[in-house]
């Protein structure tokens, strides 16, 4: 992808190299958030540059004769960024869909600097937690008897996985990654190499994922 | 035995070979009357004090106590299911939903399909200022042109360029993805290129 993007760049003199770091940034957050059980923290920074980034490659391309070469090759680099933006998004709504509740209730404890979810996802999880009180309270909770018709209860035991097994490459360095034992086993520390991959439980490295010392894959 | 019912009602939703069965009214009013029965039970045998001089009065409440909430519990993931169903189906078709998959569909799940597609469109639309459709570019793409054939006479259909094809069936067109991908999705055109 990154060849065809070098030649982007005299479509916006401006900013050329910012635009493939921003580009590199949602493309490893993309694959972050897909391969990861929890939500992570929204780039909705990078995401709303790249779609003015998109919004001007497009008027740029319309200045261009429709027989030029360059034409069809920009048209698909921008249908590939599309893709990777629609695709970050869409997994981040999936996830909120799935876990509401949770979610809602993770990011409460936060406050507003260090939110996760960007101001339209909130928006969005909010009013999808009511809706499915709501459908759920008319076709259920109401019919049954009193001390049962509480929703939160069995919201609450949808929550991710974060034992599940993750890919990841470590980007640099990092020594002493505790991985906890269960009944048989006693705790375990090790070492991640720069460029080595491995396979463990998200749950110990997930505060890696976030600052960037490994990616997932 | 306990929770039978509501256990049925979700078996049969998963095994289901229909794009979307229809509510189960019946099953999921018998399992309330189950409930009812239950919580009546129960009522009546906590309010009771005289009874139970070996404490197996206090050990069958605990029971239908268990069964009342696994029955709540099949009865939420009945209704979830179903929600998760109607909402993939939002994502397929676009916000109108096809007159027989409607049918199957309670009213109290008509209501929530609407009242999803507003609230998506509204997400959709705070998407960095401008807004962005993410029901589109839902496959990487491999290619800018695939080949496509039609599989109704759907008649005249004008190109973002403001060229008009004529779609007839059984035509063979080279169009571009991102305009012929929600003609897929709805079943007028089929991709016989990748």
């Amino acid at each position: 992808m990154e060849d065809t993007f070098g030649e982007e760049d005299f479509l916006n003199e401006d900013e050329p190299v910012a635009a493939h770091e921003v580009l590199q940034t949602l493309e490893d957050a993309w694959l972050n958030e897909k391969f990861c059980p929890d939500l992570l923290p929204s780039q909705d920074m990078y995401v709303e540059a790249m779609m003015e980034q998109i919004q001007q490659m497009e008027d740029n391309l319309t200045k261009l004769k429709k027989t030029d070469f360059r034409v069809e090759v920009h048209h698909m680099e921008l249908a590939r960024i599309r893709y990777i933006i629609t695709s970050y998004l869409r997994t981040r709504l999936e996830k909120i869909e799935q876990n509401t509740a949770f979610i809602l209730e993770q990011e409460s404890t936060r406050g507003p600097e260090n939110a996760y979810m960007s101001e339209g996802e909130l928006n969005f999880a909010r009013e999808f937690l009511a809706l499915q009180e709501n459908h759920h309270k008319q076709l259920v909770l109401k019919h049954v008897p009193p001390p049962f018709q509480d929703f939160m209860s069995t919201q609450q035991s949808l929550v991710p996985n974060l034992r599940s097994h993750v890919f990841l490459r470590a980007k640099k360095d990092v020594n002493g990654v505790v991985i906890e034992g269960d009944r048989d086993t006693r705790d375990e520390e090790v070492d991640l190499e720069e460029n080595s991959q491995h396979i463990m439980q998200y749950k110990p490295i997930a505060n890696l994922v976030q600052d960037g010392s490994v990616q997932l894959i | 035995m306990f929770c039978e019912k509501s256990l049925k009602l979700i078996k049969e939703f998963d095994r289901s070979q229909e794009a979307m069965p229809p509510f189960d009214d019946d099953g999921v009013r018998q399992v309330f009357e189950e409930m009812r029965g239950l919580y009546d039970q129960n009522v009546a045998a906590a309010n009771d004090t005289t009874a139970d001089p070996d404490g197996t009065a206090i050990s069958s409440i605990a029971i239908r106590h268990a069964a009342l909430e696994r029955n709540k519990r099949c009865l939420m993931a009945y209704v979830f299911n179903r929600i998760r169903k109607v909402r993939n189906m939002r994502w397929q078709f676009g916000s109108i939903l096809p007159p027989e998959i409607k049918a199957n569909l309670c009213e109290p799940e008509i209501q929530w399909f609407n009242n999803y597609s507003k609230c998506l469109a509204r997400y959709m639309k705070s998407i960095g200022g401008q807004g962005l459709n993410l029901a589109q570019d839902v496959k990487p793409p491999k290619s800018l042109y695939v080949e496509v054939r039609s599989l109704i006479d759907y008649g005249k259909f004008e190109l973002d360029n403001g060229e008009v094809v004529l779609l007839k069936k059984h035509s063979t067109h080279l169009m571009s993805r991102a305009q012929c991908e929600p003609l897929i999705i709805q079943g007028i055109l089929e991709q016989i290129s990748h």
